[in-house]
């Protein structure tokens, strides 16, 4: 059928033409989509507002000939307010739209992928907990298939103590093998407990030494994997002077 | 069929211009190939004729003729102690439509959208900071889009503004979530930046 109705979180949008706006989408049952809004740069409808990036919503969109859809109605499940209220939390968001936007496929269904992102835009839009962005990233990587290797060193098989994570290899290493970049345990232990189901534990807890380690871990874990850099964490660290 | 290099060139060169996609820059093309000659020559003298004489306003980034500075910054009758921050120069066309504001402008020259890489680098914040600090500024207005980028950026001002004592306002609601601010009708525009609210006040707030 042409006309189709979806879930899905818009990651980000162009102009396009005088009035038009091009948006992209990842929904829940047919991967990330393009689709055409008409109008909604000009008009007093509430259509505009509702596209905008972030935004979780419930789409019908008419499937053409061509790469871009046209969207005929939308309207609002999550508008993620406390996100846009503040420049850094914002910023953050787009960092997890901007790896969805890397990782996902044209029309090819990811429903675990689109329900990982409503659920830490969810929890990011609730608390400002300084690990939901990294924890969504190691979570991805799971997802693809790329979880780092946290339990033995990734060239001897030992149980540990670990020294130093492995980029290349995508794991810890012993004392003995260390190489790459140096790693304490807080972190191991911190990213274990994340990827191990213990999220919820991870997010309640007060920040300690290893969060910006696993932070910048997650991060650079991330931009290995897709061999180049996050626009949005690259802004994160910005400043006017 | 391919084009001879010459046509493809210039079908190339208007392909890269923002809105304009391969089949419009093929439609441009083919239009001035079988326009007469003036009036190809008419559009390649005013783009060169503006690359010449049209710069950015040192001060506020507005585009300026004929000096350093923009018409709006050299006119002794704006008020100084006022600065209406935008995204973009066609914002101020847009403003001074309204003929509400008597103040003075700054140009972003774009909005935070970390997703783009436009941080608080790529716009021109250090230099409204500067502003701020050399200039007898009382107030600074933040007349960005009311959009989700707009929005971001106002509350980024903020952020940087606050500690200098400056009070920072936001044109009121009223326009078009989600539009751009070219396309807000005058009256619309004019009571929006009537309406202003104080985002957060170096003094006491009195509206
Ligand atoms: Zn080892
Ligand atoms: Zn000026």
């Amino acid at each position: 059928m042409a006309l189709y109705r979806d879930h899905a979180v818009v990651l980000r949008s162009w102009k396009l033409g005088e009035a038009d706006r091009i948006i992209s989408l990842h929904t829940h049952d047919h991967g990330k989509v393009r689709g055409v809004a008409k109008g909604v740069r000009r008009t007093k409808s509430k259509f505009g507002a509702r596209l905008e990036p972030l935004s979780h919503v419930s789409i019908q969109l008419y499937r053409g000939r061509g790469d871009l859809d046209t969207i005929t109605q939308v309207e609002t499940v999550d508008r993620f307010t406390t996100l846009r209220d503040d420049a850094d939390r914002f910023a953050r968001a787009e960092a997890m739209l901007e790896a969805v936007d890397q990782v996902a496929q044209d029309r090819e269904p990811d429903r675990a992928l689109h329900v990982m992102l409503v659920r830490a835009l969810r929890t990011l839009n609730e608390r400002d907990s300084a690990l939901v962005v990294a924890a969504f990233f190691l979570k991805l990587l799971a997802h693809e298939g790329v979880q780092p290797e946290l339990d033995l060193c990734v060239d001897c098989g030992n149980e540990g103590p670990f020294a130093a994570f492995d980029f290349d290899d995508g794991g810890v290493r012993c004392h003995e093998h260390r190489r790459g970049r140096p790693i304490s345990d807080g972190a191991i232990q911190l990213m274990r407990r994340i990827l191990g189901g213990g999220l919820g534990g991870v997010l309640e807890a007060p920040v300690g030494p290893a969060t910006g380690e696993v932070d910048m871990l997650a991060t650079a874990l991330l931009e290995h994997h897709l061999e180049r850099r996050l626009r949005s964490v690259a802004v994160l660290e910005q400043n006017p002077r | 069929m391919s084009y001879s290099s010459t046509v493809q060139e210039l079908i190339d060169s208007l392909g890269r211009l923002p809105g304009i996609g391969p089949k419009s820059a093929q439609r441009v093309a083919f239009h001035l190939l079988k326009a007469p000659p003036e009036e190809a020559l008419r559009l390649s003298r005013a783009i060169v004729d503006a690359k010449e004489r049209v710069s950015f306003c040192a001060r506020c980034f507005n585009l300026s003729e004929g000096g350093d500075e923009c018409a709006i910054c050299r006119d002794p009758r704006r008020e100084e102690r006022i600065v209406c921050v935008v995204e973009d120069s066609q914002d101020i066309v847009a403003i001074e439509r309204t003929q509400e504001f008597r103040g003075r402008y700054h140009v972003l020259q774009g909005a935070f959208s970390p997703i783009d890489g436009v941080g608080v680098e790529q716009l021109r914040v250090k230099e409204l900071m500067t502003r701020v600090g050399e200039e007898d500024i009382e107030e600074v207005i933040v007349a960005t889009n009311p959009n989700l980028e707009g929005e971001a950026t106002a509350s980024l001002l903020v952020k940087y503004l606050k500690p200098m004592g400056v009070r920072v306002t936001r044109i009121a609601s009223g326009l078009p979530v989600g539009g751009d601010l070219e396309y807000a009708d005058e009256l619309t525009l004019g009571r929006a930046l009537e309406g202003r609210q104080v985002l957060d006040a170096g003094t006491p707030a009195d509206g």
